[in-house]
């Protein structure tokens, strides 16, 4: 579809404010939701998004053109814009949501981006879009299939390796799947989720973190888009599992007879 | 160190016998040694589970006190033949009244943590482990005082007033493992102590049992009273050598509402003074941690494990590393404040810093925390060492370093096979100096290199030799090198008075 010569590759890597991972998480008093007002930090996944995203462009020099992070979500994701401008991208997009909005689901994160795409096609396009491949907070795992689907662009998931092989206009990706790991050839563009193995990210030294205040912060709104970001699923209840009840006194059982009466006792065989 | 491994002391300890040791102690009366009559009777008080011994009923293989008898880094052990583990103050004191009747030498020991020798017996002393005294009495959301068995973890501590939005006023790296009621018989200082105050300030009562079974209840939850003399300050610091610590009441602060840290990274030890003043000038009220550590102990904790490390180019060049924690009420506030120090030091005509790294999550504040908590283990695995805490200028703190590496190259010393490195790290803003001499095993041959050099160093410069890690039994002959021979004879005098037999901790602190 796009010919073997060398082209510059732009890439933009969607990332994600979520709780941060080490919080002990609640349930809110109105079981809506979980409390919020905890800590805060980037997805650890979108994190190595941003970090494969200036490796490649590390690897590559000057033929990697632009990195631009989006984020779509209330003004306080903001500062996780800075903290990917300071890893090493050049540019964001912030789509702003109002404090009190819902989170967005899957399907309109997609489509949003799906728009921001359209829009940057004006200043280059976009070749290359990696994320992470869940949110941790809602585990979802979804955004990047669904967008590749609407932009009808090939995806390569759960990468464990990513390699740009310009000279042949493919990306290699190694993916991690069930019986082990698989190597996808794809053209772009190109939609790359990323797994945990793929990379450490690098800490944002204070140069970089100075530097990032200056770099510039498009701010958008899901009508700017033409985008509906409105939840289609209903939370009814959220509670938190029960407790788990201790197995009883460890005991040792002589023989599978008594076994067996002790499981049909706790309910768990019926005959 | 000597290593003393006594299989079996069938009759009574003498002075003759303690001799054999380096140290002479002289306060030290004729003790006696544990017998299985002994054990009987501690069985009456305590329950089966609480009584470790090698006589009956008990009858464990001497292996299973292994970790009882022995300190944190293998550099000394006792030759305890019983560890009695009381669940609440009565026992306490009942165990006292009969070791005091019996003239049986008696160990305190909590998380048996401490860096000193001072918490394994010397010889074959009852070990009275605290681990079992681990009730939270009460806590008080609102004065956030906290009352406590002394025996309670202190990371468990910190778990259970973080609900309230309240953390304990000291921290340190063993806090997986030490109880409070070892903290307060160290005085243990920590990495807060520039912040929240040492523990003679934040401990607001104890109750002691002393030597011979008393129980003193100071335990008290008021903020000042000023009713005669502050008994407990005696207890605070003294290293279980007047009495046992069995509860302890404590003031706790209130939880910052945003903390941040932030590694600068310096090319020349001599920037970190400067560094110290412009950090406290911006920073002022929301400073809470300014620690140290030098190009070695950097790459010791990064070599095994401890914490992610920096870029490599980020690190090239470096001399040191300076880790600055803030704590604040309001994180606009403190980040505001913050990006204008690091935005002043880097634009600065003469940097004092060439790069750092700023925490951008929870999880990177931890990682950069783990790079200088994790150096005591780095050095624990990288090899035996010899661990100098100390009091002295800052200016002096790389001179010190330096001096002990260059002593030990002229002994010949520094070789694989002897001494591998020596680090330097520690709380800058206390003016605390965790020397660390990391040798391939202890030796008498490095020991007398060092010893009493250092001391004599320390003393150069009018420093203290024990900063917070206290004297245990390694410093006991080292007091003169920092306090006075007044100071010394009413210290002993302290000891005789409430201890004239001389059975709590018997060879520690003073002797």
């Amino acid at each position: 579809m796009y010919p073997s010569t060398v082209r510059l590759l732009n890439i933009l890597v969607p990332i994600k404010r979520c709780v941060d991972y080490a919080v002990k998480i609640r349930v809110n008093p109105q079981q809506t939701g979980i409390d919020l007002n905890v800590k805060h930090s980037m997805n650890p996944f979108d994190e190595i998004a941003v970090e494969e995203a200036v490796r490649i462009r590390e690897r590559m020099k000057e033929k990697v053109s632009s990195i631009k992070v989006v984020t779509i979500g209330p003004p306080k994701s903001a500062e996780t814009l800075r903290t990917a401008l300071a890893m090493g991208a050049d540019s964001a997009i912030h789509v702003e949501l109002p404090e009190s909005a819902p989170s967005p689901e899957p399907l309109g994160v997609a489509k949003a981006l799906q728009a921001v795409i359209a829009r940057e096609k004006e200043k280059g396009g976009v070749d290359l879009v990696i994320m992470g491949k869940q949110a941790i907070d809602d585990d979802a795992g979804q955004t990047g299939q669904i967008l590749a689907g609407l932009l009808d662009w090939p995806q390569a998931t759960f990468a464990s390796k990513v390699d740009v092989d310009e000279a042949n206009g493919v990306v290699n990706v190694a993916g991690e799947i069930d019986g082990g790991s698989q190597v996808l050839k794809c053209k772009l563009p190109l939609v790359v989720t990323t797994d945990l193995r793929l990379n450490e990210p690098r800490y944002a030294s204070l140069p970089n973190i100075m530097k990032a205040k200056k770099k510039p912060i498009e701010k958008l709104s899901p009508a700017d888009l033409r985008v509906d970001l409105t939840p289609r699923l209903e939370t009814l209840k959220i509670t938190e599992p029960p407790k788990r009840v201790g197995g009883g006194k460890a005991r040792c059982v002589s023989n599978v007879d008594e076994l067996i009466a002790k499981l049909k006792d706790a309910g768990l065989v019926t005959s | 160190m000597f290593d003393v491994l006594v299989r079996s002391v069938p009759s009574r300890t003498s002075l003759r016998y303690l001799r054999s040791f380096n140290r002479v102690p002289s306060l030290v009366r004729d003790l006696s040694s544990v017998t299985a009559e002994d054990v009987t009777h501690f069985s009456k008080i305590l329950s089966p589970s609480c009584v470790l011994s090698t006589f009956p009923p008990s009858s464990a293989p001497v292996e299973e006190l292994a970790n009882f008898n022995s300190d944190w880094m293998g550099k000394y052990k006792g030759a305890s033949t019983t560890v009695l583990k009381p669940k609440n103050t009565q026992q306490v004191s009942e165990i006292l009244k009969w070791c005091w009747e019996r003239r049986i030498g008696v160990v305190p020991q909590g998380g048996n943590t401490g860096l000193v020798g001072g918490s394994v017996p010397v010889n074959d002393e009852v070990i009275l482990s605290l681990r079992n005294m681990n009730n939270i009495r009460s806590f008080d959301p609102v004065s956030g005082i906290l009352v406590t068995d002394a025996g309670c973890i202190l990371e468990s501590l910190t778990e259970f007033i973080a609900p309230h939005r309240h953390i304990m006023p000291l921290d340190l790296g063993a806090k997986g493992s030490c109880m409070i009621g070892g903290n307060v018989s160290t005085n243990a200082g920590g990495l807060r102590l520039l912040r929240y105050g040492s523990l003679h300030g934040s401990v607001l009562g104890l109750e002691v049992v002393l030597p011979d079974g008393t129980v003193m209840n100071q335990l008290s939850t008021l903020r000042k009273d000023n009713t005669g003399y502050d008994l407990k300050q005696l207890f605070i610091g003294a290293e279980g050598t007047l009495g046992v610590v069995t509860g302890v009441s404590i003031l706790t602060a209130a939880a910052p509402e945003a903390s941040n840290n932030v590694i600068l990274v310096l090319r020349d030890f001599k920037d970190v003074l400067p560094l110290y003043q412009i950090v406290k000038q911006h920073l002022s009220e929301i400073l809470s941690a300014f620690e140290f550590i030098d190009k070695g102990a950097y790459d010791l904790a990064t070599k095994h494990g401890q914490g992610r490390a920096l870029d490599d180019s980020d690190v090239e060049g470096a001399g040191c590393f300076v880790l600055v924690e803030t704590s604040g009420g309001k994180r606009e506030h403190d980040e505001e404040k913050l990006n204008e120090l690091l935005e002043s030091l880097l634009s600065a005509d003469k940097p004092l810093i060439t790069t750092g790294v700023l925490s951008q999550s929870p999880a990177q504040f931890s990682s950069l925390w783990a790079l200088r908590e994790g150096v005591t283990e780095a050095v624990s695995k990288e090899g035996k060492a010899y661990k100098y805490d100390i009091s002295i200028p800052l200016s002096a703190f790389k001179d010190v370093v330096d001096a002990t590496r260059e002593h030990l190259r002229k002994k010949g010393l520094m070789r694989d096979d002897a001494v591998k490195h020596v680090i330097g790290y520690g709380h800058v803003g206390d003016g605390n100096l965790h020397l660390n001499v990391v040798a391939q095993t202890y030796s008498k041959e490095i020991e007398s290199a060092l010893e009493p050099f250092v001391y004599e160093l320390v003393e150069s410069y009018r420093g203290s030799i024990s900063a917070e890690h206290g004297v245990g039994v390694m410093k006991t002959h080292a007091l003169h090198y920092t306090k006075d021979a007044v100071s010394i004879e009413w210290m002993k005098k302290i000891k005789e008075l409430f201890d004239e037999r001389g059975i709590m901790n018997p060879g520690k602190v003073i002797v």
